[in-house]
């Protein structure tokens, strides 16, 4: 056992310094692509959104003409903004414990791609993607959306 | 009322129709990695149209409704290419295995570790969530303690290893995930494990 504890703190030492993260207490989610101009919109101000900023439920996405960005939520589900796109989190609530809960978005402008996670997988109606006229029931799935 | 009044009362509707013209949207389901599809369903004005078949779409017409259809897949990368190109990495998942009724892991586990390691240290500001799991045996407030105290156990472990504690979250499912089904009350190893998600 001694010669195990061992071995992984060699293993530690081996390794790359690990990114710190800031505290994700109030995050629903992380960027982990940003590229071109990507925002978030967040009570009233507008903040750059590079690589390793966390998302809160009620933010908005803002990707600039030249802009793409990806998303990973803490239910594993992942969504992507192309070019000329904004993203609302309209609500994201979700239970470690039970998987219980909401995840709710609408596409205002441009093109997303999602990949749904353990919400979707817990409750077909846990998850919706809005645009301003269709409302999208996510039952487990991959998709890509486009609205103008 | 007033004339006016009436005249107003009238035109508001029709402006605020005006306003809030209809969004011309697109839908395409897409396979998943491993080559099945869910489905989705769209509603818009009160009609439902259902995706459940890789490349199904769901399109804007000139009558306002959504148009069922069957997309090429090399014009959905054309049109979807730099929403498509910007997901991130699928989350990576790796198990390790409990004794009985302990929260002390096999050695089998201790392998995956590295692997684990590796992963972490490969992606952008990763985070990781450690899942703890039981088997059937004992009750639910048993089972969602003995879950977690394995969740933190493991936790732990990756702290010393040098990842950052603000990255990593311990949680309990209990036995709500079993991997083996089993009747109440048995005893499966399999189920007996915490569960490491690096995303």
């Amino acid at each position: 056992m001694a010669m195990e504890k061992n071995g992984w703190l060699g293993l530690a030492l081996a390794l790359a310094v690990f990114t710190a993260l800031p505290a994700l207490a109030d995050g629903v989610g992380l960027v982990k692509v940003s590229k071109g101009s990507v925002y978030i919109e967040r009570a009233g101000k507008r903040l750059p959104a590079p690589v390793g900023t966390i998302i809160e439920s009620s933010d908005r996405i803002v990707t600039g003409r030249d802009g793409s960005t990806g998303i990973t939520f803490l239910d594993n589900s992942r969504m992507a903004l192309g070019p000329g796109s904004t993203l609302a989190i309209d609500r994201f609530n979700f239970d470690q414990t039970t998987h219980e809960g909401n995840f709710d978005t609408t596409l205002r402008r441009g093109t997303l791609s999602a990949v749904s996670g353990k919400l979707a997988k817990h409750s077909p109606k846990a998850m919706t993607v809005r645009t301003r006229s269709t409302i999208l029931a996510v039952r487990g799935t991959e998709f890509v959306v486009r609205t103008r | 009322m007033t004339p006016l009044r009436n005249m107003a009362a009238l035109l508001t509707p029709i402006m605020l129709i005006g306003c809030a013209t209809v969004s011309k949207d697109s839908i395409v389901l897409l396979p998943k990695a491993d080559g099945s599809t869910g489905a989705i369903a769209a509603t818009r004005a009160g009609e439902e149209v259902v995706l459940d078949s890789a490349y199904a779409s769901a399109r804007h017409v000139a009558s306002g409704k959504l148009q069922r259809g069957t997309e090429d897949a090399r014009k959905v990368q054309q049109e979807f290419g730099a929403a498509i190109a910007g997901m991130p990495q699928a989350p990576a998942s790796f198990t390790l295995y409990f004794l009985t009724g302990s929260d002390d892991f096999t050695e089998q586990s201790t392998a995956v570790i590295a692997d684990l390691l590796e992963q972490t240290r490969s992606r952008p500001f990763p985070e990781i969530t450690v899942i703890g799991h039981t088997d059937l045996a004992g009750n639910d407030a048993e089972n969602d303690a003995l879950s977690l105290q394995r969740a933190d156990k493991v936790r732990d472990m990756l702290v010393a290893l040098g990842i950052p504690k603000e990255s990593i979250r311990a949680v309990a499912r209990g036995a709500r995930e079993p991997v083996v089904a089993t009747e109440p009350g048995v005893h499966e190893p399999r189920n007996r494990r915490v569960e490491v998600s690096v995303r």
